[in-house]
């Protein structure tokens, strides 16, 4: 079983370096976006440390959800998929090893890259701390979650924006504590604890049922 | 024993096959065929439990595909319209991971062997987005010779080969058959065996799908050994 | 009407159809009356002002429509879902169509719950729309009434997108309670102090009264325009089957 797993996981990882810049493309939208938002709203040091938390995190949400349109989307071109869904494996393992490729891939570089992001907006060292966890235990939320709409929306005409349309308001738990997480860190670290306690939750409770519904969704769309 | 009972499929508002039945024993090969748009696709989908019959049950041995869900697929190898290989990957890649998808890891002389068989000798290692039309079918081909699974459906499998590995195909579908395996198989072509039954299925849409009364499935057994009989 | 009805024979759409063309205008007077009722004795029996630590005058008698919009709009998510369950487990085709009839009646009550929400705000908050906890649940429930609606149309063919749809309704089923609880309480270090501020005990008599009757209307009509919506999908999807011919060629709608 484990086997498997790996195998897909190594598989989508080596589909990936031989196509650098499917990843490169989700990393340069979210620093552009997060470097855009001071040229829109003026770069007063006070506003762009209030706003920063808000804004590098709804920036990982748009990035994440735009890399996911891709998930499944090749495989379902190339008809791996179906073979996928006719292997003598549980679907959800092999989902999760192609979601957890997909975080490595778009989520990992988001989480890497934010403390330099928020260095534009002025945020504390504690605050970039936590960002950097809030980030790591969430965007494996939004990855998961987000796997069940790219499978719903498999193949379909103006899959990216309907989408969004579906993940978008799910992300709303994950928004709310991760920058919630941020902005609490520069009053006080301590209080920070159950923000990253709640996210880590949703991961564990997202790990468990997020590859069952994508597996079903996926019996579902390539019917 | 691969069987449907009262099978009934739709395709969007149109009824496709309604009361259709089948049963293929061991060391048979089910020819089915029928124009454009009758539901051959359909219906061998449907066998491989991707679709979901609106009627009818498909059993495995007696069982339920459904119920059996791994373990029937485990039984099971597809070829569909799509080749299912990564062109980003080569050949040799592509068989392995598929060999571990299936649980029976192969060694790579024994890829290279498929694939040297298949006619792909040199090639194994080139991405197969290099390869031509024919030869990424190939790639995917050699599936069949590396498969242990008992049970093949294999949907158009000879467009876009030339000759040699239409000769070929045949071959590996004979042995597969002679070796009492079962194969579920669309072609606009006859197919030889050398031992084992031919059984065939005639898809035939009634030109009014809106007529409630089953689609005409009309199966004849032929060839000789186990040739099962069709209830219809 | 015979008392004892036997359920299974409607769960076919043939058998259903004419039941619900039967009731739907019964459902249609009885929903049109509660509202009047409900409207008649929320303008001119209830206190011209609400006391209370919340003192508002006339034009707190929105929540005559704003209350009951809101509670449907809640309820109908749950039909929705429930629906959908349904049809996933058991492979019934009234079910997903019937989910399909609810949601957008579930979509227009929460948009009348938000609009009415701003119309209230205006007086009371000074302006249209505030963050409010509950107001903006409804905004993500509205989105959700949405995707579910954007997603069974994008997609043509009927079972999957029955199916895709339904799944994506449980899914957020499952959600709902956590994103409005995460609205209701972003920080977890103060949850502990949050209540809900109203209760219905503490909601005067008559006011209650017209709450009730309201909402009783909306749900009668959302039977209404969901059996609506059940016939022109029945028939649409049926099209081919002979009891339609029949049924069309006779000319008999009913």
């Amino acid at each position: 079983m484990f086997k498997v797993f790996a195998c897909i996981l190594t598989r989508d990882l080596t589909l990936a370096l031989r196509r650098r810049t499917d990843v490169l493309t989700t990393l340069f939208f979210f620093v552009i976006v997060v470097s855009l938002f001071p040229l829109g709203v003026g770069s007063e040091r006070a506003l762009l440390k209030q706003l920063g938390p808000g804004v590098v995190w709804v920036a990982a949400l748009l990035a994440s959800m735009l890399a996911l349109e891709r998930l499944f989307a090749a495989d379902y071109e190339d008809g791996t998929l179906e073979q996928l869904l006719l292997t003598g494996q549980p679907l959800s393992l092999l989902v999760l090893a192609k979601v957890i490729a997909h975080w490595l891939l778009t989520g990992l570089p988001l989480v890497l890259i934010a403390p330099l992001m928020a260095m534009q907006y002025h945020l504390d060292w504690g605050a970039v701390w936590i960002m950097l966890v809030s980030l790591a235990v969430g965007t494996p939320v939004l990855s998961l979650i987000g796997a069940i709409g790219a499978a719903l929306t498999l193949g379909l005409r103006g899959g990216g924006i309907l989408l969004s349309l579906l993940i978008l308001p799910l992300y709303v738990p994950v928004l709310v504590y991760g920058s919630g997480a941020v902005a609490m860190a520069a009053i006080d670290l301590a209080a920070v604890v159950p923000y990253l306690q709640l996210l880590g939750a949703f991961l564990l409770v997202a790990l468990v049922f997020a590859p069952l519904a994508a597996a079903l969704a996926l019996r579902i769309a390539l019917e | 024993m691969l069987e449907a009972i009262d099978l009934a499929c739709q395709r969007g508002d149109r009824l496709l096959f309604a009361g259709l039945g089948l049963q293929v024993g061991p060391a048979t090969l089910l020819h089915v065929r029928g124009r454009n748009g009758s539901g051959k696709t359909t219906l061998l989908r449907a066998l491989c439990g991707l679709l979901h019959a609106d009627a009818g049950q498909i059993r495995w041995h007696g069982e339920d595909i459904r119920e059996l869900a791994e373990d029937y697929r485990r039984d099971l190898l597809y070829f569909g319209h799509l080749n299912g290989i990564k062109a980003d990957l080569t050949g040799l890649e592509n068989l392995q991971i598929a060999a571990t998808l299936d649980q029976r890891p192969v060694a790579a002389d024994a890829l290279r062997a498929a694939l040297a068989r298949i006619g792909l000798d040199g090639y194994e290692d080139l991405p197969t987005r290099l390869l031509s039309q024919g030869q990424k079918k190939r790639v995917a081909l050699a599936r069949l010779i590396l498969s242990k699974a008992p049970l093949w459906i294999l949907d158009e499998p000879f467009t876009a080969l030339d000759t040699d590995a239409v000769t070929l195909l045949e071959e590996l579908i004979a042995q597969h058959v002679a070796g009492g395996g079962l194969v579920v198989l669309t072609t606009h072509q006859e197919v030889a065996l050398t031992r084992g039954a031919i059984q065939r299925l005639t898809l035939d849409p009634p030109a009014h799908a809106a007529a409630a009364g089953p689609a005409e499935a009309t199966t004849s057994a032929s060839s000789a050994a186990a040739g099962a009989a069709v209830p219809q | 009407m015979n008392i004892k009805v036997n359920w299974f024979k409607y769960s076919a759409p043939s058998a259903f159809y004419p039941l619900a063309g039967r009731l739907i205008p019964w459902l249609t007077a009885a929903a049109a009356l509660l509202v009047l009722i409900a409207l008649y004795w929320g303008f001119f029996l209830t206190p011209e002002r609400l006391g209370g630590t919340n003192p508002q005058k006339e034009y707190y008698r929105i929540i005559f429509i704003h209350v009951p919009a809101a509670w449907m709009s809640m309820w109908l998510y749950l039909v929705l879902a429930g629906w959908s369950a349904v049809g996933l487990v058991f492979n019934t085709r009234l079910s997903f169509m019937m989910a399909r009839a609810v949601a957008p009646t579930g979509a227009v009550f929460t948009f009348i719950a938000l609009w009415t929400g701003a119309f209230w705000g205006r007086p009371s908050w000074g302006t249209f729309w505030d963050w409010d906890p509950r107001l903006t649940s409804e905004l993500i429930l509205f989105f959700l009434y949405i995707g579910y609606i954007a997603l069974h149309s994008a997609i043509d063919d009927t079972r999957r997108a029955d199916r895709a749809a339904a799944l994506l309704a449980i899914v957020g089923l499952v959600l709902v309670p956590v994103i409005f609880w995460s609205i209701n309480c972003p920080d977890p270090n103060q949850c502990a102090a949050l209540h809900q501020r109203s209760s219905l005990g503490r909601i005067e008599g008559n006011i209650l009264f017209a709450m009730l009757a309201m909402t009783l209307g909306f749900w009668l009509y959302s039977f209404a325009t969901a059996f609506a919506r059940l016939r022109g999908i029945i028939l649409t999807r049926e099209a081919d089957t002979a009891w339609v011919s029949e049924l069309l060629g006779t000319g008999g709608a009913r």
